[in-house]
Order: structure tokens, then C-alpha cells, then sequence
């Protein structure tokens, strides 16, 4: 009689199914399969897919590189830390470092150029949010995680941290500038 | 062992004695730890409130710890397990199987809680309730949590077993009712939702004292959210349970179709597990052909299986005042619902927030590349405060109007607040969750201090709209705490203070569920077919929002940066 007593009916699973509700099923079952296509229809025609390109790593390696590539490119420092500005070469390879409490280094890169940045972090997972695109990427330590990136509109963005990392990570803000 | 069975006169629902205790002290767990994770919420919010910010950053970091361990995991854990004796002896009426058994898994969840708790206060755990590795917290908080997961384990053997003891006992007959397969199906998922935990709290908590060097912090991601996630399947199947349960006892409803409802619950045994993908959709360590297909292909027959359910609950109600002859245009049927009734009314604000709100945002947060666009922003978790908030948390709340008088045998106390409050409770978080979501989606983070970015080496301006949004977070929280707040007061109260009431007959036999009559089963068989024309309207509403706001977002998601 009700959905607290066992079915009225014994053999309910003979009972026809209403019109209405086959109709609702199948809208349901459609639409499932749309927002499916459209997912895969974005990776051949949208131009905003996350990259599949990732390598294990080791904070020790990816810092190095990192080292290597800021000393080859660096423009300026800049703030009362010296934080280095680096020129990413266009077309090329840029790596962003995230460890506690910063985003190091500063990157410089041209409207309409797409690089190649790589991320990785040194301890905790950390969180890429490029603000305010609103473009968000998770950071995990022994991942370095290569990102397909071509900036649209320059300006000055920040990197804001955004999975929780400890203590002091509302001061973990990053700078990306596209010119 | 001997034991006894009460028939109240109210419900003419059976409780068995060990059931009966069993059920109120956990649902009386569940409401202290609700009142903890309130006090922790009303600090949270005051401290994300941009022109209050209450606490330092420790002790917010701490508190929010705690906000999750206690709510998340505690409330609602200490809840659905009084949901799954109910479901099991009550609506079986039969005995509970190994009462003993119970008591240690209740007595265990009870000290694991207090263990995590002791961990977090004491400062050294305040890792987020997701706890990702290699952050580390005090071995206490991983050894509290494994705890926990191992009693709410024996609790459900214990249902099962329960289930099994009806069926020899033969106190029904036919199939299970849909509650207690819904119950049945919350169960299954539990299981080996807490099997992953285990599989990867073990490890975690072995690291945490010396005995494991390391833990690949991706795969401590994969593994974890085959908990997280698997676990969100268990409070939706428990609520959607209690939505029917609420149907059928306020309205005398039956499901529209035993077969419709049944098979989209083991739709989500089915596909869940894999569901728990959509969390890690913007992590490095996985390829997009595992996110598209995890996430989607198999994720929407979960979506299928919520959808059928939000069509067929109101649906059974709608019948059944139809046939109660409230069948004046599309909606009398609506209008004249019992909306004074704070069992009726939290159930459909619960039904209508968690389908418009938590459904669609979920959906839309679950999709592979959007999810670039919300991942660990406020968006998430004003997204799950219309899920395991007004979804699950006011589903339990409101089906608690009906247990105070039934289960406790006593009276609510305020009737007049008792009828308020889950529409000033509902009404606060639904628009909680959205203005979380506004903020979320101009790129505000989740799990952090400060908007100001006090102490960085640059500076970060948020939209003013941003801001705004966060105010009203802040107001809207607060109402919304004093919405919970109400109730637990309400609850509380009426324990200690409400009018006694009668217990009804004790018999130290179960009285069966008596059998089908020839005239039940004849107007079974679809004689009193009903048309749901509200119903659809509603449903087809639902599906222009959900399609409108789906494609609003790929918009949103075009205009920004190139990625590949
Ligand atoms: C009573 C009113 C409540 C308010 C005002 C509230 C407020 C909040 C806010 C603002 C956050 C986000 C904090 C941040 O990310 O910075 C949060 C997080 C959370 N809330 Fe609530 N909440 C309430 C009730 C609940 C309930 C009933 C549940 C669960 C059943 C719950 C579960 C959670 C969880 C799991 C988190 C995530 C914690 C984390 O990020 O680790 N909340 N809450
Ligand atoms: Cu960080
Ligand atoms: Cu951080």
C-alpha cells in the first residue's frame, strides 16, 4: 500500500510502467548521454582542455630544471624579496614552483603566444588559481604536471593558492604578468 | 534473548526494545555532535565573513577541521545509523540480529569521534576532513576516524543481519518494503565505501607513526575520494529513502512504480563508485579518456537514478491527494499539502533545494573540463551545503518532528516554532549555498583565511561583487545556524521537557505484518492509475534550469584562457 509495507502488489515487477514515467526516463537517460558527447566534442573542438601531460618527479628534480630555467630567462626581480620576473620564451617552457608559502617564480608571457607550463610542488598539495580568469588546477607534489597555456588578454594576474596547505596559505599569492 | 515489542498508538509502527534504544541513543549522539559542528559552523562563518573575520588564522584552520569531522562525518553517520534499525526492525518488525554487536559499533563510533575530536582540538590535526597526505596529522585523528568507520561497519552487518532475521522470522511477506531497500541500498554502498576508507586510512595512519615511509599524495587522492564520494551516495540514498518514508506516512502515498523506484536505487550501487572521479578532474595524475568516462558516461545513470527519484517522490504525493480528491488544476494538490506540518515541509524543501540546487551545481562541478572553473573555489562547498545540508541534514531533521513523538513517546514542545523551523533552517541554506556559489564563481577559495591576502608579497583585489557575496554568506549563515539552532533546542527540548505520552501495548512477541488482502492486490494492479500532470511540470521545470545553467557554463568556460 505504501513504501513502508512490503508491496501491495507481489509480482510488482510485472506491473507496466506509466507512459509518463518511461517518457521521464528517457529524457533523463538523453541528457545523460548529451552532457557525455559534450564532454568529448570539447576535446576536439573546445579550446579549454586540461592537459593530459604529467611525469612523476621529485621536488629535488623539478627544482633543478626550475633553477636552470630561471637562471636562463630572468628579466628583473622584483618586490623587496627579489623575486625574479622570467621571460617565458614564446612558444617555450616555463616552470612555476609551488612550495610553502609562495608561487616562485614571477612569469612574464605574450597575449596570444601558448607555452608550456610546467607545475609541480615541493610538500604539500597546493592549489593553482589563476585569478581573476578564474582557472583552476590542482598542484600535487611528485607530479609535474605539463599545461598548455595561451594567455588572451594581458594584464596583470594573480596566482592565488587554493587547497589548503597550512598556515599560512592565504599569503600564498603568485604574479603572472602577459603583456 | 528475550526482548519485547511496543506497537505506539500513533503510527501503529512496532519497535523492538534493543532497536528502540539503539535508535535513540544514536540518534541523540547525532544531535550533540550537530550542536558541535553548529557552534563550529557560526565560527566559521563569522571568520569568512570579510567584515568580521573572527578568528586567527589557526584557530579557523582548526575549527573548520572540526566543522567537517563533526558534520560530515559524525552527525550524519550517528543519523543514518538510527535510519537503518528503523528501516530494518521497525519496518520489518522483527527483532534486531546481535544487539551486543550494535552496542560496540555504537560504543566505538562514540569514542572514535571523541578521539578525532581530542586530535583536532589539541592542534596538531588541523588537516581538513579530507586529510591529503603529506600533510600530517597526530595519529589519534587517523586512529579516531578508522574507529568510527569500523563501527558504523558493524552497524550495518547488524542491519543486514536484521534483514536476514525477517526473513526467517517471516514477519513480512513479499518483497522488502521501498524504504527499507532504499535502506538496503545506503547499506551495500556503505560497505565498500568503508572498505576504501580503510584502504586508505590504514596506511595513512601507519605513516603517521613511523611505519610506512610514504604515501603518493595522487594516489592518497584516488583511493580517499572512493571514500569521500561513495559516502555522499550513502547519505543521498538515505535521504531519498526518508523522502519516501515521509510520503508514505503523511500522505498514505505508494510509490508510482515499485519497479521505477527500486531499480533507479540500484542504479547508484551501480555507478557510484565511480563517480568518485569527479573530484580529482583537474589533477595531473590521471588521463582525460579515465575523468570523461569515470566521471560521465557511468556518473549520469547516477544522475539518471536522482532524477527518476525526483520525479516519482513528489509524484507519489501528488497521486495520492489526488485520489484524496484535491485534483483542481495542477497544483491543489500542492497547495492543500499539510505545509504547517514541519515533517511535510522540511521534506519537500529538502526535495526541491537538493534537486534544483545541490543536483544541477553537482552536475555542472562534475563535468570534466568545467570543473577547471570551480575546482576548490566556494563554489564546492556551496554546492554540498545543498546536498548533505538541505538535502540530507533537513530530510533527517524534519522526519525528527515525526520520531520525537513516536520513537521518544514524547510531545513537541513550540509547536509554533517546530512549524517555522525548517522553512527559516531551508530557506537560510539554500540561499547560503547559492551566494557560496556566486562567490565561488568569481574564483573566491574555499578552506582560506583571508581575502586580503594579508602578509603576501603582492596584492590581489577580489571583485567588489565578490565581496558582497561573501557578506551575505555571512548573513545568511548566521540565520541558517540559528535555523539549526532552533531545531536542536526544539529537539532537546522536547526530550527533557515535552508531554509524556502513552507507549501503547508491549507484547514480548512481534505481531507480523499482516498479508495482502484480494482487494489490496486487485486495486494494485493499476485500476487506480493516477495522472501526475504537476509533477511533470515540475520535473520539466527542473530540466530547463538544468539544461539552461549546463550550457550557460561551457559559455563561461570559452571565454577564458586557452588550455590544452
Ligand atoms: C548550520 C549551518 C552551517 C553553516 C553556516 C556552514 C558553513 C560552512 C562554510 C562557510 C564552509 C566553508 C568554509 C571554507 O571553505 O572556508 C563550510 C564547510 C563545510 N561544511 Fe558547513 N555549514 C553549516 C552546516 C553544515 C552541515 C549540517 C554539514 C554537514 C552535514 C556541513 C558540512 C561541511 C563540510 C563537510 C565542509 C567542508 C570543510 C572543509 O573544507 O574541510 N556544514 N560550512
Ligand atoms: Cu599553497
Ligand atoms: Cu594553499
Amino acid at each position: 500500500m505504501s513504501a513502508i509495507l512490503p508491496p501491495s502488489d507481489r509480482l510488482w515487477w510485472k506491473q507496466p510502467i506509466d507512459k509518463v514515467e518511461w517518457a521521464w526516463i528517457a529524457i533523463a537517460f538523453v541528457w545523460g548521454m548529451i552532457m557525455f558527447a559534450m564532454m568529448i566534442y570539447w576535446h576536439v573542438y573546445g579550446k579549454q582542455n586540461l592537459s593530459n601531460e604529467a611525469y612523476k618527479t621529485t621536488p629535488e628534480m623539478f627544482a633543478a630544471k626550475a633553477e636552470k630555467f630561471i637562471a636562463e630567462n630572468t628579466v628583473r626581480t622584483e618586490t623587496d624579496q627579489n623575486i625574479p620576473v622570467v621571460k617565458v620564451p614564446a612558444g617555450g617552457d616555463g616552470y612555476l614552483i609551488a612550495r610553502l608559502w609562495a608561487w616562485y617564480p614571477i612569469l612574464e608571457l605574450e597575449k596570444g603566444q601558448t607555452y608550456k607550463i610546467h607545475l609541480s610542488s615541493m610538500d604539500y598539495n597546493h592549489g593553482f588559481s589563476l585569478q581573476p580568469v578564474n582557472i583552476n588546477i590542482q598542484v600535487i607534489p611528485g607530479y609535474e604536471h605539463v599545461v598548455k597555456m595561451t594567455p588572451t588578454k594581458e594584464g596583470t594576474y594573480a596566482i592565488v593558492c587554493n587547497e589548503y596547505c597550512g598556515i599560512g596559505h592565504h599569503s600564498m599569492l603568485g604574479r603572472i604578468y602577459v603583456k | 534473548m528475550a526482548t519485547t515489542y511496543r506497537t505506539c498508538p500513533v503510527s501503529g509502527l512496532q519497535f523492538e526494545d534493543q532497536a528502540e534504544k539503539l535508535m535513540r541513543w544514536n540518534a541523540v549522539a547525532g544531535v550533540l555532535w550537530l550542536l558541535v559542528g553548529g557552534i563550529t559552523a557560526l565560527l566559521v562563518i563569522l571568520t569568512r565573513w570579510p567584515a568580521i573575520k573572527l578568528l586567527p588564522a589557526d584557530q579557523f584552520y582548526l575549527i573548520l577541521t572540526a566543522h567537517g569531522i563533526d558534520m560530515l562525518i559524525l552527525w550524519i553517520l550517528f543519523f543514518e545509523m538510527a535510519v537503518l534499525y528503523f528501516a530494518s526492525s521497525t519496518l520489518l518488525r522483527c527483532r534486531l540480529a546481535t544487539p551486543k554487536i550494535a552496542w560496540l559499533g555504537f560504543w566505538l563510533m562514540v569514542v572514535g569521534g571523541i578521539m578525532a575530536n581530542v586530535a583536532i582540538f589539541q592542534g596538531e590535526s588541523s588537516v581538513m576532513f579530507t586529510s591529503y597526505v603529506p600533510m600530517q596529522a597526530a595519529p589519534h585523528f587517523y586512529l579516531g576516524i578508522i574507529l568510527v568507520a569500523v563501527g558504523a561497519l558493524l552497524g550495518v552487518a547488524v542491519f543486514f543481519g536484521t534483514l536476514v532475521v525477517a526473513k526467517k522470522d517471516k514477519t513480512y511477506q513479499g518483497s522488502l518494503p521501498l524504504v527499507t531497500f532504499g535502506a538496503l541500498t545506503a547499506a551495500i554502498i556503505a560497505t565498500f565505501t568503508i572498505l576504501a576508507g580503510a584502504g586508505i586510512l590504514l596506511p595513512t595512519f601507519l605513516w603517521s607513526v613511523g611505519l610506512i615511509k610514504e604515501i603518493d599524495a595522487q594516489l592518497y587522492r584516488m583511493v580517499w575520494w572512493g571514500l569521500g564520494h561513495s559516502s555522499q551516495q550513502i547519505n543521498v540514498a538515505a535521504h531519498v529513502s526518508v523522502w519516501y518514508l515521509t510520503a508514505a506516512v503523511i500522505f498514505g502515498a505508494k510509490p508510482l512504480s515499485e519497479k521505477v523506484s527500486r531499480f533507479a536505487f540500484l542504479l547508484y550501487i551501480l555507478f557510484l563508485q565511480l563517480a568518485s572521479a569527479h573530484h580529482l578532474l583537474s589533477d595531473p595524475g590521471m588521463s582525460a579518456e579515465w575523468k570523461v568516462l569515470n566521471t560521465s558516461y557511468f556518473m549520469y545513470f547516477a544522475v539518471m537514478a536522482s532524477m527518476i527519484h525526483g520525479f516519482t517522490v513528489p509524484g507519489a504525493i501528488e497521486a495520492a491527494q489526488r485520489r484524496k480528491g484535491y485534483t483542481n488544476g495542477l497544483f491543489e494538490w500542492l497547495r492543500k499539502a499539510p505545509w504547517g506540518n514541519p515533517v511535510f515541509s522540511g521534506m519537500f524543501i529538502s526535495l526541491v533545494s537538493f534537486g534544483f540546487l545541490g543536483g544541477i551545481s553537482g552536475v555542472v562541478l562534475g563535468t570534466e573540463q568545467i570543473n577547471m572553473l570551480m575546482h576548490n573555489t566556494f563554489y564546492v562547498p556551496g554546492h554540498f551545503h545543498t546536498t548533505v545540508v538541505t538535502g540530507t541534514t533537513l530530510a533527517f531533521m524534519s522526519i525528527t518532528y515525526l520520531l520525537v513523538p513516536v520513537l521518544f513517546r514524547r510531545e513537541m514542545i513550540l509547536p509554533k516554532l517546530c512549524q517555522i523551523q525548517p522553512y527559516l533552517f531551508g530557506i537560510s541554506m539554500s540561499v547560503l549555498g547559492l551566494v557560496m556559489m556566486g562567490a565561488g564563481t568569481l574564483g573566491v577559495s574555499r578552506r582560506h583565511w583571508d581575502m586580503a591576502f594579508s602578509g603576501a608579497p603582492f596584492q590581489y583585489e577580489w571583485p567588489g561583487a565578490a565581496y558582497l557575496m561573501m557578506g551575505l554568506t555571512g548573513i545568511f549563515g548566521v540565520i541558517a545556524v540559528i535555523g539549526g539552532g532552533l531545531w536542536i533546542l526544539l529537539v532537546v527540548g522536547s526530550l527533557l521537557f515535552g508531554k509524556k505520552l502513552d507507549g501503547g501495548k508491549v507484547s514480548d512477541r512481534p505481531t507480523p505484518i499482516p498479508g495482502n488482502t484480494q482487494a489490496a492486490s486487485a486495486v494494485a494492479h493499476g485500476s487506480d492509475h493516477v495522472p501526475v500532470p504537476g509533477t511533470v511540470v515540475l520535473a520539466l521545470l527542473l530540466f530547463v534550469c538544468f539544461v539552461l545553467y549546463y550550457f550557460v557554463n561551457w559559455k563561461y568556460l570559452s571565454e577564458v584562457w586557452l588550455l590544452s
